[in-house]
């Protein structure tokens, strides 16, 4: 169901919802970015509708709010664990389309991969997803390739409009936030792109031939392993584990786990000292046969959703969608 | 007829006496370092009309204007009056060229317009410090610099001002992947090491150079919303003893650089030797002769520091003595 409202009653919708869910959304942290008077937006809390950045992509993605960058699964003393307790609060997930199709790589790995993961699972389930929709395309993604320019699986949808705020509400659970609410009843598509200036075509055969493919090594040498293209992939779902002594007393501590990066060092390290890729060519050979091709083995489509955001975040300037689009050539050839 | 020319005056008018007689250097400053493109066109056309069509760029960030002719400057000074005014110079009358010379251009490096190593807009700040000391006729020496690099050579000058942040720690963001502890080790200062997989920063060491922010991949390390500042001072070059400016306050603000510039002009007023040679004495030695105290003491007054600024009580300076 759709509706027209006034920015006045979308400020009370959005305390309304504010009683029953914490909000999360894209959010501008201002002289945040990596060089001086440069900003960054990335997840965060919000109690208004303002507070959103609804104009420029969000740099780290929407998966923040469902898998913290670190998570202490448990705290331990000598003859006890204590799981943290969840939230009993409902989550509100501002996203737009690229992070809601990477939600679903998100379910898979950690929900139809094996035992269930409980942390996510729990949640996972306590989140509605409200899309951003976007008016036109950002300028190194590649949805539309990817097929995740659109979706309907979205629980709200948002757009603001000058004073007025469009909404769709899809999902059963929320329609009771609308009522008595002073609206005008419409019906609309959510936003979304319909072409990209990046456009990307996947190699279809990768497999252990690819393994000798000199790309890997010209792109590798390039590399400096600083692991920003997975800190800010919606699917990168990587995680480490480290088992906090607390410092007073050795005896107590907690376990966290911690996102990991297949680009940096100790990723692939085992005890007694070994180490499987040492070489950044190796490493992004794995990255990227790990996103366009071993998950679409397991799970039947890619794990990328071309949401290019390692494209915009490579300090040494490396196209992983350029890679792609070699590797799609060589194969035509 | 003679050529009849108040050699005293064409200096503070900018105007360089050669080696050849008769023929001058045009100088022009350029606060910062940093202009809009049509100046040059401007430079050009004198440099073709009056000049000998070579133009020197100096090491304080200015033109000279070669082979111009001491009889032309007049003329000169109004081609020059768009370059003053684009360059937003102080000046006490229109058409009259460069009030004063005395006091050296404002330097400074690129800035962070471009550095992604620099830690404010180092032009702008030149320029609010040209607003606020020109013209002026004393000897002093002023150079910005974005980060602790110092590429423009701060520390060489009377008041070096190097960028610094004071790095925010984010310790929910961190993954302990280290890219600031190696950064900081094999770049900086070697101030952080990490302890249960989060990083400590050893806050006397850490020089707010912005490498662990730069290397931080996850935003672990933000910069802080406030801007921080080393001041170095007196250091020198010339003759007798040329030295590095030392440290004086670490963490300071511009309002406080800026107070303590002028009061720097009310003190070496007050102390200059009255027979210093064209009324040109290094700062540096006035206070060799006062006592640092006693500068001090004029450099502070009405001055409310930060309350985390550190302030060096004594500083002594080396450099090498040839007198």
């Amino acid at each position: 169901m759709g509706y027209l409202i006034s920015r006045k009653t979308a400020d009370e919708l959005f305390a309304r919802l504010s009683k029953s869910h914490d909000i999360f959304a894209p959010k501008l942290f201002p002289g945040e970015g990596c060089f001086s008077d440069t900003d960054i937006v990335r997840y965060g809390q919000v109690h208004t509708l303002d507070e959103i950045e609804f104009d420029r992509r969000s740099d780290y993605s929407s998966k923040e709010t469902l898998l913290a960058v670190n998570e202490t699964l448990f705290y331990f003393t000598e003859d006890a664990t204590t799981v943290p307790s969840c939230t009993d609060r409902r989550l509100l997930i501002f996203l737009r389309s690229c992070d809601l199709h990477a939600l679903r790589r998100l379910d898979a790995v950690y929900l139809e991969n094996g035992p269930e993961d409980f942390y996510y699972r729990r949640l996972r389930e306590k989140a509605d997803f409200a899309l951003m929709g976007c008016r036109e395309t950002c300028d190194t993604g590649f949805c539309v390739s990817m097929g995740t320019n659109r979706t309907e699986n979205y629980d709200l949808y948002l757009k603001p409009e000058g004073d007025a705020v469009y909404v769709d509400c899809r999902a059963e659970r929320l329609l009771s936030y609308f009522r008595e609410i002073d609206a005008e009843d419409c019906q609309m598509v959510p936003d979304h792109v319909t072409e990209n200036r990046e456009k990307v075509t996947l190699p279809k055969n990768l497999s252990v031939q690819s393994y000798d493919n000199p790309l890997w090594e010209s792109y590798g040498n390039r590399c400096i392993g600083c692991g920003r293209c997975n800190f800010v992939c919606p699917t990168c779902t990587c995680f480490t584990m480290q088992d906090i002594l607390y410092r007073d007393n050795e005896h107590v501590g907690e376990r966290r786990r911690v996102h990991a990066s297949c680009q940096v060092d100790g990723y692939t390290d085992l005890a007694g000292g070994g180490s499987f890729r040492k070489k950044q060519s190796e490493r992004l050979r794995f990255k990227v046969m790990h996103k366009v091709c071993d998950f679409e083995k397991r799970f039947g489509y890619p794990m990328c959703v071309g949401c290019g955001r390692c494209d915009a975040v490579c300090p040494e300037y490396i196209s992983y969608a350029n890679l792609l689009n070699q590797l799609a050539k060589e194969e035509e050839a | 007829m003679g050529l009849d020319i108040n050699t005293k005056k064409a200096k503070k008018n900018a105007y360089r006496i050669s080696k050849v007689r008769g023929e001058s250097a045009a100088r022009i400053r350029v606060p910062g370092g940093c202009l809009k493109a049509e100046i040059l066109g401007m430079v050009q056309n004198i440099a073709e009309t009056y000049g000998n069509g070579i133009v020197h760029l100096t090491t304080r960030q200015g033109f000279e204007i070669e082979g111009i002719q001491l009889k032309d400057m007049d003329e000169i000074n109004e081609m020059l009056q768009p370059i003053i005014e684009l360059l937003d110079i102080n000046q006490t009358a229109p058409g009259t060229g460069y009030p004063a010379s005395g006091t050296r251009n404002i330097s400074a490096c690129i800035g962070n317009n471009v550095c992604p190593f620099a830690n404010y807009n180092t032009a702008e700040f030149a320029k609010r410090i040209e607003k606020a000391v020109f013209p002026n006729d004393l000897h002093f020496k002023i150079a910005l610099t974005g980060c602790s690099n110092d590429c423009a050579k701060a520390r060489l000058h009377d008041f070096g001002i190097i960028g610094m942040t004071m790095p925010q720690y984010h310790p929910e963001r961190c993954v302990s992947c280290q890219a600031c502890v190696k950064g900081c080790k094999s770049l900086s200062v070697n101030a952080l090491h990490m302890e249960n997989y989060k990083i400590i920063r050893d806050e006397e060491k850490c020089v707010g150079c912005g490498v662990c922010i730069t290397k931080c991949p996850t935003r672990a390390w933000t910069r802080s919303p406030k801007k921080y500042y080393k001041l170095t001072i007196m250091g020198r070059t010339g003759k007798r003893n040329p030295r590095l400016g030392e440290d004086f306050l670490i963490w300071t603000d511009e309002d406080t650089i800026v107070k303590i510039i002028l009061n720097t002009y009310r003190y070496v007023k007050e102390y200059i030797d009255p027979g210093a040679p064209g009324g040109k004495e290094h700062i540096g030695y006035i206070i060799d002769r006062t006592g640092f105290a006693e500068y001090k003491k004029w450099a502070l007054e009405g001055v409310e520091l930060l309350p985390e600024t550190k302030v060096r009580e004594c500083v002594y300076w080396s450099g090498i003595h040839f007198d």
